[in-house]
């Protein structure tokens, strides 16, 4: 701001090679996040004939053939709505049965909270891998190998820790005396819990479904590991299982692709303050 | 209305002893305030009466029932906050409901009979008007009548305030305090009122206990507590301006109290010659006067140091300085004599009440 006082010091262009460097700047970083996405766009378009070629690097004529192989003829339907039930199921468990470890962490009087909250976070720690045998055996003994069932516990389980922090933040956050009112009131502390802190922390009940919800629609190794048919595929695994044996149809591939990042993008592009004010949360106003 | 027994109660977190041991008999439908500096305790008695937190031992009575293991809902009390503490997603309506729907099963209320009752605590405090609007829509005013009518609603045995007014703008503080005195009046709930405001506490209370680091000081009737403070802490902390506390010393008919000199108090006529003792003397018993009054019987110099304008006069405090070094006594200037700061003025004691304290001990002594 001070600089725009007097532009005289970096000539009279001043604030505008600024604007323009900082246009420029964000220009570059955009393009190299978003470039795979723009040249999957582009891939998702091109005739089969333009895909292996290069020029052009735009085809001269758009087709929506791609798509409609994949919407049409191929198991990628089936396998969102397959993500979507894994999903939204992960969510729900995950925060509900978050809101009460997080309730119990925020409110309730209890011994040793940090080293809870620290193993909580520490189960988080183990690399998917590490976990991935002994699940897949586990799995296999409790018959429920390739159900939707063990790959949405999977996700509620590996989610959980997620919710747990994140609600808890958000729990401590809203002021402890609207908790005693609702006891002097004449709540139990399960009461309190849903009549009063739950509708009170609803922006961040929000916020920690949106995550855990993005989280399972992207989830690759467990529905990888945990699936083995057509019906029981998540998205991402559809879409990574289409390569045939002795071609990779680039096309169809980017249309799946687009549709299956579409929804969390839109998601994502819906709630981004809210999730940017969840994530700070309990750092910058706790 | 109850009875309300503390017996010994502690509290303790980790290793620092907030209450080392409280012990308090609350007459049945009485106004009892606590009062006290912050970090005294009084806020963790008021959560151990409600029941939000244990004591680490110690009985809490209501009626003589031991009520110390209850839950909150179990001892039909009302808390009212000093942030209110209004559920925001409710209306005012719902905030008043929310007691009697929460026990609807024990009391049997239908949604008609709690709808009657929330007119009728609306009516009483003068909310009629607000009653679907949000509590971010009131202001602090009206959130306090919210707030008070919330713990109104169920009749509750005992009420249990956390200085329910320092939120409120001076104005709107003194008529509150009004209106709760008229409250109480009519319903006659032993209240418990916790405060660190003496004022308030000396206003508004039939009896108070001056708490300081976990400990009951004194326990009496506001006229008692101000006119026979029981120890320095006391006649230090209740009443504004504070007491002058002088160190003092008795000189054969005559008691030395800094640069003052006054007749020696009856109750000192065993004291041994030069023997120390602590004199309290209240700043409206010192008389601040022009300087042309220094040479005269009981008149001492000094000069001023702060102003404090109030209603009939002012607030002066005064630094006399003598041969055993500088005193800061605060008096009382008449309406007609206004000093400057830097000013030389004469202090003047005219027979004071002297209130006498043990210098080791803190303790009064005598009735004096």
């Amino acid at each position: 701001m001070c600089d725009m006082e007097k532009p005289g010091r970096l000539g009279g262009f001043g604030p505008f090679r600024r604007a323009g460097l900082r246009f420029c700047i964000l220009l570059a970083v955009g393009l190299f996040c978003l470039g795979p996405v723009l040249w999957q766009a582009v891939t998702s378009v091109k005739p089969d004939v333009d895909l292996v070629r290069l020029p052009p690097i735009l085809p001269e004529r758009a087709t929506g053939l791609h798509y409609e192989r994949v919407l049409l003829e191929s198991p990628l339907v089936q396998s969102l709505v397959n993500s979507m039930v894994v999903a939204a199921s992960a969510t729900a468990v995950s925060i509900i049965v978050g809101s009460f470890c997080a309730f119990a962490l925020a409110r309730l009087p209890m011994a040793g909270k940090p080293v809870i909250l620290g193993f909580v976070l520490a189960t988080s720690m183990f690399p998917p891998i590490a976990v991935i045998s002994p699940l897949y055996l586990l799995m296999r003994e409790l018959g429920l190998r390739d159900t939707l069932v063990a790959v949405g516990l999977t996700h509620a389980v590996y989610a959980l820790p997620l919710a747990v922090w994140l609600l808890t933040s958000f729990f401590r956050q809203l002021p402890s005396e609207l908790y005693y009112a609702a006891r002097v009131d004449g709540c139990t502390p399960l009461r309190a819990l849903v009549t009063v802190i739950l509708p009170l922390a609803r922006p961040g009940l929000a916020v920690a479904a949106l995550l855990v919800f993005i989280f399972s629609w992207n989830e690759f190794m467990f529905a990888l590991t945990l699936t083995a048919s057509d019906s029981t595929r998540t998205a991402p695994v559809a879409v990574a299982l289409f390569p045939g044996l002795y071609e990779i149809p680039w096309g169809d591939l980017a249309a799946a692709s687009l549709v299956v990042t579409l929804p969390v993008a839109g998601l994502a592009a819906l709630f981004q303050r809210h999730i940017m004010t969840g994530l700070t949360a309990g750092s910058v106003k706790g | 209305m109850a009875e309300v027994k503390l017996e010994h109660l502690s509290k303790r977190f980790g290793t620092t002893s907030v209450l080392p041991g409280v012990t308090l008999t609350i007459r049945e439908g009485e106004l009892f305030a606590i009062v006290g500096p912050s970090g005294c305790g009084k806020s963790t008695l008021l959560h151990l009466l409600a029941g939000l937190d244990r004591p680490t031992s110690g009985r809490i009575l209501f009626d003589g029932v031991d009520v110390t293991g209850l839950e909150p809902r179990e001892r039909d009390i009302a808390l009212v906050f000093q942030s209110y503490a209004l559920y925001p997603h409710m209306s005012v309506r719902e905030n008043l409901a929310f007691p009697l729907r929460v026990a609807q099963r024990q009391n049997g209320l239908d949604r008609r009979q709690i709808e009657g009752e929330v007119r009728r605590v609306s009516g009483f405090l003068g909310l009629d008007a607000l009653l679907d609007r949000r509590p971010r829509e009131l202001s602090g005013g009206q959130r306090q009548r919210v707030a008070l009518g919330r713990a109104l609603i169920r009749k509750p045995r005992v009420f249990l305030m956390d200085e329910p007014l320092s939120n409120l703008d001076a104005q709107l503080r003194a008529s509150m305090r009004a209106e709760l005195r008229r409250l109480h009046e009519e319903l006659k709930i032993t209240t418990v009122y916790v405060t660190h405001d003496q004022t308030e506490a000396l206003t508004l209370a039939d009896r108070l206990a001056v708490l300081d680091r976990g400990e009951v000081q004194q326990v009496d009737h506001p006229h008692e507590i101000y006119q026979r403070p029981a120890n320095l802490f006391v006649a230090g902390f209740m009443g504004y301006p504070p007491m002058n506390l002088l160190e003092a010393q008795v000189e054969g008919g005559l008691l030395r109290a800094g640069p003052l000199r006054l007749t020696r108090p009856s109750v000192l006529s065993e004291f041994r010659h030069n023997q120390m003792v602590m004199a309290g003397i209240r700043p409206e018993a010192i008389f601040v006067e022009p300087a042309e009054k220094i040479g005269d019987e009981g008149a001492v110099a000094g000069a001023v140091r702060l102003i404090e304008p109030s209603g009939s006069g002012a607030w002066v405090t005064v630094d006399c300085r003598d041969t055993h070094g500088v005193t800061t006594i605060i008096g009382m200037a008449p309406a007609w004599f206004v000093p400057r700061i830097g000013d030389s003025v004469a202090v003047v004691a005219r027979r004071p009440t002297v209130h006498l304290f043990d210098p080791a001990t803190g303790r009064r002594i005598g009735s004096a």
